[in-house]
Formats: structure tokens, C-alpha cells, sequence
């Protein structure tokens, strides 16, 4: 490779590499077919932790490449590492739940390959147009993940719905990408945050694209106007796919949206932070009153993950280093925090079948103690409850709407955090309190028990030792502002 | 003599996007039809890119539009196979029997 060519393409060296390796186990998987799967899927493992170690290792000084159309800085890296570990985990999480259930096909680590890669583009996207290959390349993917098992009405059910909405709104996304290139002339966050700089009026269009591309984008982290996709896919789909939606995609589309609000966008801070603000509120209020009704436990997640993305946007309210960097935090917190519930969930199951209502966990602290008590950890700690993990994430996100002025957001957030804290609490009071149905059987592979004893570590020792998680979060964010 | 100017495919765009968004929410009969709607969206976006293209002289727009046209058709070859293997498990496409998921 000459000299040239080696600069333009060294900084996204991770993603090319992971492309080839996918490329290469598709054709490893066709030929080799059903015995493959075991390699295919510890090659995917291997491959992303080395790009981890790479990314950990490499250099983070800003640099934009491929014409513009990428940036690579100390923000994209760090989202590199979440979305990568991310991956890891659901991938540890759910390969022998697949094997157990007849679903481990060649193609479903190589499609979260994919996705992953194209997430990783999300994060260092700095053009509409990689904004926008980037996010199909993850959401293609993913619409195939949540119909993987085709012979089961609810899957393929999960999948069209999923693929319905998830094409509406990458048509909103696209309309508000085509005025907002048509009023600023330009498809690049340079040149657009440049053009809104000099403009003397604000144009419109580019206020009108901004807001369906926002519209667009609230779609991919299950936010307020387009949430009703994430409880029927998280039921539908099957149990490790809905442990990767929940972990890994909006971590990606979370990136994505902060670097357009920071970027392009950060002439318009005023008029954003009124559409956040709703979308926000709007996702803390549904998430929080519609999780109360919720008997199967998938969709129960579904809607605390609506309420949880409602309050990562709260940091995004203010504009400034320092909220990012709570949302940052926040995110990472809820991704451990999920991987953890998760992998109890597929751990668990009640006469052969896996554990799918909330009337299901009764009893569960006599049959399975160590479960039963990491369960209530991890549940407290995502009802925000002090020592452990999920209260500074909540607590970072509310100090920064609070500094930028967001009083009364904050409140609300503060409220519907106690309202949602009912649903965690009453599994908690279901696992220890209620009488039993019959037995729980627990069901654990080494993989999977590794990621739940480590998520459970993390919630339960991240007072003693955040200050590594906040000095990376705090440096992302204000590499952005550079 | 009336001229053609950018104003008017702006509109013809919104109105054809419209038409689509429309299609998807009151249609009651067939996802094929969703499928038509979601491609017609797209559509309009392209007129509005190629549009604006050329009316600001750059050829970016018009990249834009072979880009999504790619894309929209890899997700039609997407939606029309989870659909497929929909209607195996079903044994039918009309919207309102896409109905197991609740609640």
C-alpha cells in the first residue's frame, strides 16, 4: 500500500479490518455451513476484541479522513470501545441461549458484525451521506437479527414491524437530510456549521430538516415520537437479539445524534434543545406510566428502556461538555446494567421453557438464590437507587440539565424515576415474596455467567472506583468541542 | 410563459412524501402496499435531492440519490424477505392480521 493511501485509510483501520473478517467468515460460513458456527463465532469475539485493543492503543488527536466524509477524535474512540464491548457481551451472552433454542446459524455473529461495523461508522460519520450509509448498514442487519427465527410467528412479526417503522423513519430522516442540503448548499458538518455561522437569517428549510432528521434518528434510540416498535420487537424477537437492540444500537445512534447537535447543528442549540426537551419528557412520562401495566418482562424492558433514554437526552439539553459527558456515563451504565438482566433472563427457566411473564420469577430467591439476589442488584441499581451504579447516572444527567436551567425537565425526570422505580420494585417483591408455581431452573454457561458476575461487580463497586469511567467520558465529550 | 422553477419540485417532493407517509398509516389491506409507500417516501426525497442538485450546481446531491437508491433497494430485497417468511408462519399479508404482538 503506498504512502497515501496508508494516511487516508490508517485512521479507520479497525472497521476495515472487522469488514474483512466479516467478508471472510461469510465464506468461511457458506462453505463450510453448520460446522462452522463455533469458529465463526469465536473469530467475530477474537476479532473485536483486537479491535478494541486497538483503538485502546492507538492515537486519539483528531483527525478527518476519506475527504471529510469521517472524523476520528477521542469521542468516536471512546464510542468505538462501548459499541465494541457491546458486541462482545451480547455475543458472550447469547451463543449458548441460541444453541440451546436450535438458532445458532453461521449468519447471526457475522450480521452483528455488520451492524457493529456500521456503527462504528455512525459514531465518526461527518457527512450526511456516511451519516446515513452508516446507519442502514446497522439497521439492515438488525431488521434481518429480530426475524432470525423463521419459523416462529412472533419473530418474523417482530421483524416486519420492526422493518415498517425502521423504514418510515429513515424516510424522515432522508427528507430532513435533502432541505437540509438544499438550504445550506452543502452535505458536509463542516460546511453546514460554517454556512449557519455567516447566514444572516436562519433559513427555514435547514430548522425544518433539522427537526425530521431528529424525528428520523429519535426512532433509533426508541425515543418518544417513534417508540412503538420497542415493545413488540423486544417480545417478539428472540431473547439475545433483544439483549443486543438493548445494548449496542443506541449507543450508536446516542453518538451519532450528539455529534450532530455539537456540530452541524450548534448554531441551532436553542430550537434543538426545545425538540430534546419534548422528545426527552416524552419519553420519561411513556416509559415510566406504561412499564406499571406490563406483565411480560421483555416488553417491561422495553419501556425502561424508553424511560432510560428519556434521561440520557436530558444531558444533551445544555449543550456543554459536561452534559455529554453525563449522557456518556449514563450510557455506559445502562449498557452494563442491561448485559447483567439479560443474562440472567436467558439464564433462567421454568419447566424447560424460558422465563417470559413477571409471575414467572416467584419464588425465584428460594430456587436460585444467587440470582434472585444479583436480579434485585442489578434492579435497584436501574431505579437509581444510591450505592449503586444507575444512581450517578441519573445523578450526572440531572446535575446538567440543573446547570443549563433545565429546572422543571429535571423535576419531571426526578418524578417519573420514582414512578418507574414501581415496576423494578415489584419484580424485586415477585422474586422474594410471592409463592412459588413450580421450579426455576437455572441454567447457566460459563460465558454467560461471566458477563452477569461482572456486570453485577460493576454496579456494585462503581462508587468505590469511578474515576477512570469519568476522566474517559469527560475527555469524549470535550474532545467534541475542540 | 410559465417556468418550471425550484419551488415546484419541492412541492411535487412533499406531496408525493405525503402520500406516502399517508399510504402506510390509513392502508388496511396489504404490507405490499406499505412496501409501495415506503419506496414512493424515498422517491421523493431523490426528486428533492436532484433538485436542489441542480439548482445550487453540485453534484453532491445527485451522488446522494444513486446512494439511496441503492440502499432502497437492498431494503426491499430486506423487508420483502421478512415478509415472506411472515406470511410462511401466517399464511397471509393483510395489515390487520399482523396483531400476535400486544399490549
Amino acid at each position: 500500500m503506498d504512502g497515501f493511501s496508508w494516511i487516508v485509510l490508517s485512521p479507520i483501520k479497525q472497521e476495515i479490518f472487522l469488514s474483512l473478517v466479516g467478508m471472510l467468515l461469510l465464506l468461511v460460513g457458506a462453505f463450510r455451513g453448520k460446522t462452522s458456527v463455533g469458529f465463526i463465532v469465536t473469530a467475530v469475539v477474537v476479532a473485536a476484541c483486537g479491535a478494541i485493543a486497538g483503538i485502546l492503543s492507538g492515537d486519539w488527536t483528531p483527525i478527518d479522513t476519506l475527504s471529510g466524509m469521517l472524523i476520528v477524535d477521542g469521542f468516536s474512540e471512546w464510542m468505538k470501545v462501548l459499541i465494541l464491548s457491546g458486541i462482545v457481551v451480547s455475543l458472550l451472552l447469547s451463543v449458548s441461549w441460541l444453541r440451546e433454542n436450535n438458532l445458532l446459524k453461521f449468519e447471526y455473529p457475522i450480521l452483528v458484525l455488520f451492524s457493529g461495523v456500521g456503527m462504528l461508522f455512525m459514531v465518526s460519520a461527518n457527512n450526511l451521506l456516511s451519516l446515513y450509509v452508516s446507519l442502514e448498514l446497522s439497521s439492515l442487519c438488525l431488521y434481518v437479527l429480530a426475524a432470525i427465527n423463521r419459523d416462529h410467528l412472533l419473530s418474523s412479526e417482530a421483524g416486519l414491524k420492526y422493518f415498517i417503522l425502521g423504514a418510515l423513519s429513515s424516510g424522515l430522516l432522508l427528507f430532513g437530510i435533502s432541505l437540509v442540503y438544499g438550504y445550506s448548499g452543502t452535505l458536509s458538518y463542516v460546511g453546514i456549521s460554517s454556512f449557519l455561522e455567516t447566514a444572516e437569517s436562519m433559513p427555514y428549510g435547514i430548522m425544518v430538516g433539522m427537526i425530521f432528521m431528529l424525528a428520523g434518528l429519535a426512532f433509533k434510540i426508541s425515543a418518544v415520537p417513534f417508540h412503538m416498535w420497542t415493545p413488540d420487537v423486544y417480545h417478539g424477537a428472540p431473547t439475545p437479539v433483544t439483549a443486543l437492540f438493548a445494548i449496542v444500537p443506541k449507543v450508536a445512534a446516542f453518538g451519532l445524534i450528539i455529534r450532530l447537535l455539537v456540530g452541524p447543528f450548534a448554531m441551532l442549540a436553542q430550537e434543538s434543545a426545545q425538540i430534546i426537551m419534548v422528545i426527552s419528557v416524552g419519553s420519561m412520562l411513556v416509559g415510566a406510566f406504561a412499564g406499571l401495566v406490563q406483565n411480560n418482562i421483555k416488553r417491561l424492558l422495553a419501556y425502561s428502556s424508553i424511560a432510560n433514554m428519556g434521561y440520557a437526552m436530558l444531558g444533551l439539553l445544555p449543550n456543554v461538555p459536561e452534559g455529554i459527558a453525563g449522557t456518556i456515563i449514563y450510557l455506559t451504565i445502562y449498557m452494563v446494567m442491561v448485559a447483567g438482566v439479560f443474562g440472567i433472563l436467558m439464564s433462567l427457566k421454568r419447566n424447560g421453557q424460558s422465563i417470559e411473564t413477571i409471575s414467572d420469577f416467584a419464588g425465584l430467591s428460594k430456587t436460585s438464590p444467587f440470582m434472585a439476589y444479583a436480579m434485585t442488584a442489578l434492579l435497584f441499581s436501574m431505579s437509581g437507587i444510591p450505592p449503586m451504579a444507575g444512581f450517578f447516572g441519573k445523578f450526572f444527567v440531572f446535575q446538567a440539565a440543573i446547570a443549563g436551567g433545565y429546572m422543571v425537565v429535571a423535576v419531571i425526570g426526578v418524578l417519573t424515576s420514582v414512578v418507574a422505580a414501581y415496576y423494578y420494585l415489584r419484580l424485586i417483591k415477585v422474586m422474594f415474596f410471592d409463592e412459588s408455581a413450580g421450579n426455576v431452573d437455572e441454567n447457566t454457561s460459563l460465558s454467560r455467567h461471566f458477563v452477569t458476575v461482572g456486570a453485577l461487580v460493576f454496579v456494585l463497586i462503581f462508587t468505590l472506583l469511578p474515576n477512570h469511567l469519568l476522566q474517559r467520558a469527560i475527555e469524549a465529550a470535550t474532545s467534541l468541542f475542540s | 410563459m410559465f417556468e418550471i422553477g425550484l419551488v415546484h419540485y419541492l412541492i411535487l417532493a412533499a406531496v408525493l412524501f405525503t402520500i406516502g407517509i399517508f399510504g402506510i398509516f390509513l392502508n388496511r389491506k396489504n404490507v405490499i402496499i406499505i412496501l409501495m409507500s415506503i419506496e414512493l417516501m424515498l422517491l421523493a426525497v431523490n426528486i428533492n435531492f436532484v433538485a436542489f442538485s441542480s439548482f445550487l450546481n453540485d453534484l453532491s446531491g445527485q451522488v446522494f440519490t444513486m446512494f439511496i437508491l441503492t440502499v432502497a433497494a437492498a431494503e426491499a430485497a430486506i423487508g420483502l424477505a421478512i415478509l415472506v417468511s411472515f406470511f410462511r408462519n401466517k399464511g397471509s399479508i393483510a395489515v390487520e392480521d399482523i396483531s400476535a404482538l400486544k399490549g
